[in-house]
């Protein structure tokens, strides 16, 4: 099978020249992790996806380079990025593969990122480090069956007590739970109709009454695990709590960190299917010619090539405006809602223009538009910005 | 131990270009640059070098222009600890010029091991090396593709067409390294972030004068359009009788 | 009337292929000039000297021997002193020697003992009155340099295979010599030369190489690929990086951009797809064929021929028709 495959080394798509807008260490970061995923992640993901694993070998890899919580202070053992190589950091594991990139934005951001703003220093000496270390792996407790769009009406419960709290309920679709040795969960502690009395809870994830267990029959994020998480009476000391969480922002902080991320990861993800069909189509031979030779595949790469530029620029600004300390939420919904939107249609394109080649794991882009489907529903489904955004322009909920 | 590396910018081997206007160069318009294949692997080397036989300093060296500065510093990246840059706006095509400015610069240093990649990837002489061993006036071994250091000495395996030849050389030395030695590294994240602490000393090249020089680069000639003389296996009498009449290489 | 110079490679008591292509290039630049001298270096153990008398037959008008009980093994810096040495003495307007895993040692160091720089793995020059030119493939034979070597001597090294070893018998003389430099003094000192199978036609020697690559599919079918080499008689095999890195072949057995560069007279590629790294390594063939399942397959745009099919019922097929040409000779 020679095409399709012809040169191992992903080079990236930049029409605009966006690498003149990045510095030279920007450049560097995401040129390492571009590296990294060619030599490690890409000679595997296909057999993982089809199997339905995690490649959790790589876990030390990944760890080694830096990239968990790679935007939290040196102090605590992270890289000590800003923001934009965080977002490139997301991009380039992404092209690679979104269960891969959805590992690290829950591990740094939805992870380190709460004990890093809602902890106590005790709390973020001990953790922060061995996550970034990958000694401890992290998963983060918010959704659950009934409450997902939803989460301020979770019905998990944190009971205070003479030594500690007892936390009963369940939680569902959390990235890496079954492999977690630790979880962030959210849950009221007062009335169940008060939101406000929602804080959020360090549980290590081998204590009485605690269980995961992986979702089975996923057709999407094959290579992530994806788990319930039950919690009957199980028992934390006083110190598990995160001090200065409280009420649903604390979480919703948490996903805005995780969102941004996957604004720039989806980037990845149609920056893999539109090299791909632009490969192929350079020497898939039909009718005596390249199919890139003919219209309807030129409008698929121009279309593909103008929302993978867009989406670009959009991220970038968006990054600059988070490391000037001005990003907003409704600023990052609009990033994901976008581009992962856009890579979802690149996705598909792209398969399309692969003919029946497409529907082989060998490439990549129907992994891409399968995992998509997931990314377009998680950290807030597509639908829920559309909201989010209608409300910051009119003023007015229509939730 | 000190070990040197010294490294060339050229143009990232797998992109392709077309010739600049005055003919006698490639056009750099959109071309990335990348540190030649072979210097890469004696980076490496180097630093497991430094790594397995207890603290010592690795120093990268290169010629070229500004930016070649973001190269030194992906070596820098990489874990070597510092680089020194001399300045040209071009790197001549001879060797020996390139090769009496490195001289001139890693003649002081003290360096245990002088190392550079087996040829670069742009102009494939493989001859600075030597070139600059000579002129510092010390021994030299080339195509090493396995290395051992005891006490004083090394020990290197080389690969000669047919054979494998093992030599024994003191210390101080000038290598060339070739493939399979060793992967260079991925540089970390925090080593990225490091590099922009560590040494970049900045000097002009003491370039000597061109003894070789380019008077034209062109694309090759393209290959006469060949064809598919059939299919299968039943193919064969036909591929046997073409390369008898018309090729008459059988 | 120039003299020119041929450093004659030798090993293992015998000269190298590589050493009459040398010689015949000096001789084709000396006729290019007014009909100059060459001189042909040859150095090694004792016995040498047998061994150099063929170089006659290639044009050497002198061949200056040196044979020492030391120079068994490869000595470039004895090589190179002495090199240099001859050089001036005989007042050589050009040196030539061949850009073999020696040569691409030993040239460089005796250039910069000239103090003269070096045009390295040329494939073809020119000698037009003062001025000379050669040409040489440059960014992974991307692009081909055409390059003028100022100052004398002009030290050139040849790609092997790409001069002809053209016969020009020339009565010749014999000078037999000692050593610029006692070998004793020698800091480098081989201690061991392992042979890879005394038998094996190596890439650069052979006019035939048959190359395999990841369409194999397993090690074992690599005997496929040796089963055709043995019918030509005269083939080596070579292969891809994939393979080698995959620890199937030889790294040594590597063609392409960071292995081995051939231009043998016939490459057939089998199962190999043609990734610029590799192409890189062998598109100067002369002739180039190309047997792939895929037709779309990016060797077939450099291939002169090509078949598309299954190897496996190929290759066979093609082992036994070359056995019979073979055989009918």
């Amino acid at each position: 099978m020679a095409v399709g495959t012809a040169s191992a080394r992903f080079t990236g798509v930049d029409f605009y020249q966006m690498d003149t807008l990045l510095s030279e260490e920007e450049r560097a970061i995401r040129d390492t992790v571009r590296a990294w995923v060619d030599e490690h992640l890409m000679p595997v993901i296909g057999q993982h996806y089809i199997d339905g694993t995690f490649p959790k070998q790589l876990i030390p890899g990944l760890a080694e380079l830096g990239v968990l919580g790679a935007n939290l202070p040196e102090e605590y053992g992270c890289a000590g990025l800003n923001n934009v190589a965080y977002g490139l950091i997301m991009q380039e594991l992404e092209r690679g593969d979104s269960g891969v990139r959805s590992f690290a934005s829950v591990q740094g951001g939805l992870v380190m990122y709460p004990i890093y703003a809602f902890g106590s220093e005790e709390q973020k000496k001990h953790w922060l480090p061995r996550l970034a270390a990958g000694t401890e792996i992290g998963c983060f407790g918010l959704t659950e069956p009934d409450y997902g769009s939803n989460p301020g009406g979770m019905i998990t419960t944190a009971r205070e007590t003479a030594d500690g709290w007892v936390l009963n309920g369940a939680k569902m679709w959390i990235t890496n739970g079954s492999q977690a040795t630790v979880s962030i969960i959210w849950a009221k502690t007062g009335d169940l109709k008060d939101s406000k009395s929602i804080r959020g809870f360090i549980v290590p994830t081998n204590i009485p009454g605690f269980t995961a267990r992986d979702q089975k029959g996923k057709l999407s994020l094959r290579a992530s695990d994806t788990s319930e998480l039950v919690l009957v009476d199980v028992k934390v000391p006083k110190d598990a709590i995160l001090p200065k969480s409280g009420g649903l922002k604390s979480p919703l902080m948490c996903l805005t960190q995780a969102r941004y991320g996957i604004s720039w990861g989806a980037i990845g993800a149609a920056m893999a299917c539109y090299e791909e069909a632009l490969s192929y189509s350079k020497t898939r031979v039909m009718f005596d010619r390249p199919i890139g030779q003919t219209q309807i595949q030129q409008v698929r790469l121009a279309d593909m090539l103008t929302e993978i530029t867009k989406a670009q620029l959009l991220s970038l600004q968006l990054g600059r405006l988070k490391d000037a300390g001005t990003m907003t939420p409704q600023q990052v919904s609009l990033a994901k809602r976008n581009n992962v939107d856009i890579a979802c249609e690149c996705a598909r394109e792209a398969r399309r223009l692969l003919g029946a080649n497409g529907i082989l794991v060998e490439y990549h882009s129907m992994r891409h538009l399968a995992n998509l489907e997931s990314v377009y529903t998680y950290e807030g489904t597509h639908d829920m910005h559309s909201l989010i955004l209608g409300q910051e322009v009119t003023g007015l909920s229509a939730f | 131990m000190k070990i040197a590396v010294c490294l060339k910018r050229v143009p990232d081997t797998e992109m392709r270009f077309a010739i600049a206007p005055d003919g006698k160069s490639v056009d750099p318009t959109g071309l990335k640059f990348e540190i030649s294949t072979f210097d890469e692997y004696a980076v490496e080397v180097a630093l497991r070098l430094n790594e397995a036989h207890g603290p010592g300093e690795t120093t990268v060296i290169g010629i070229g222009p500004d930016a070649l500065a973001e190269l030194l510093r992906k070596a820098l990246s990489m874990g070597v600890d510092r680089a020194v840059h001399l300045t040209a706006a071009e790197v001549p095509y001879d060797s020996l010029a390139v090769a009496q400015a490195l001289a001139a610069e890693l003649k002081d240093g003290g360096y245990d091991l002088v190392l550079f990649g087996r040829n670069a990837t742009d102009t494939g002489s493989g001859a600075a090396g030597a070139m600059t061993a000579h002129l510092l006036g010390l021994p030299c071994v080339t195509a090493v593709a396995q290395l051992e250091l005891a006490g004083g000495t090394g020990t290197a395996k080389r690969e000669l067409e047919g054979a494998t030849e093992t030599v024994s050389f003191p210390l101080p030395a000038v290598l060339t390294i070739d493939e399979g030695i060793a992967r260079p590294r991925i540089p970390s994240l925090k080593g990225i972030m490091a590099a922009k602490k560590k040494p970049l000393d900045v000097r002009p090249a003491q370039l000597g004068n061109a003894g070789v020089v380019v008077e034209k680069l062109e694309l090759p000639a393209e290959r006469q359009a060949g064809r598919i003389v059939g299919e299968g296996a039943d193919a064969v009498p036909e591929l046997i009788r073409v390369l008898r009449e018309e090729a008459k290489v059988l | 009337m120039a003299n020119m110079f041929a450093f004659a490679e030798a090993r293992g008591g015998q000269l190298r292929k590589v050493a009459a292509e040398t010689v015949a290039a000096a001789r084709q630049a000396a006729n290019a000039t007014g009909g100059g001298q060459v001189y042909a270096l040859v150095l090694g153990g004792p016995g040498i000297r047998e061994a150099a008398m063929i170089l006659g037959g290639y044009g050497a008008d002198v061949v200056m021997v040196v044979e020492h009980a030391d120079l068994g093994h490869d000595r470039p810096e004895v090589w190179a002193a002495t090199a240099a040495a001859r050089i001036r003495d005989k007042n050589c307007r050009a040196a030539f020697f061949s850009a073999s895993a020696e040569g691409r040692d030993l040239a460089p160091r005796v250039a910069a003992i000239l103090g003269v720089g070096l045009a390295a793995d040329v494939t073809s020059f020119e000698m037009a009155g003062d001025v000379v030119r050669v040409r040489h493939p440059v960014y992974t034979g991307k692009a081909i340099a055409t390059l003028r070597v100022e100052g004398t001597p002009a030290v050139v090294s040849l790609r092997p295979g790409a001069i002809a070893a053209v016969e020009e018998s020339r009565t010749c003389s014999v000078e037999s010599g000692t050593p610029a430099i006692d070998p004793g003094t020698a800091k480098v000192v081989v201690t061991e030369v392992g042979s890879r199978g005394a038998a094996k036609l190596d890439l650069a020697d052979a006019p035939v190489i048959v190359a395999g690559g990841r369409g194999l599919k397993a090690k074992e079918n690599f005997a496929l690929m040796e089963d055709l080499a043995a019918a030509f008689g005269n083939a080596a095999v070579g292969a891809t990086r994939a393979v080698t890195d995959d620890g199937w072949r030889d790294p040594a057995d590597q063609i392409g951009q960071t292995g081995r560069l051939v231009s043998p007279q016939l490459y057939i590629g089998v199962g190999i797809s043609g990734a610029i790294q590799h192409l890189a390594g062998m598109r100067t063939s002369k002739v180039i064929v190309a047997i792939n399942r895929d037709k779309d397959a990016p060797i077939f745009k450099v291939a002169d021929y090509g078949i598309v099919g299954d190897l496996f019922e190929i290759v066979p097929r093609l082992t036994e028709a070359v056995k019979k040409v073979r055989s009918e000779g």
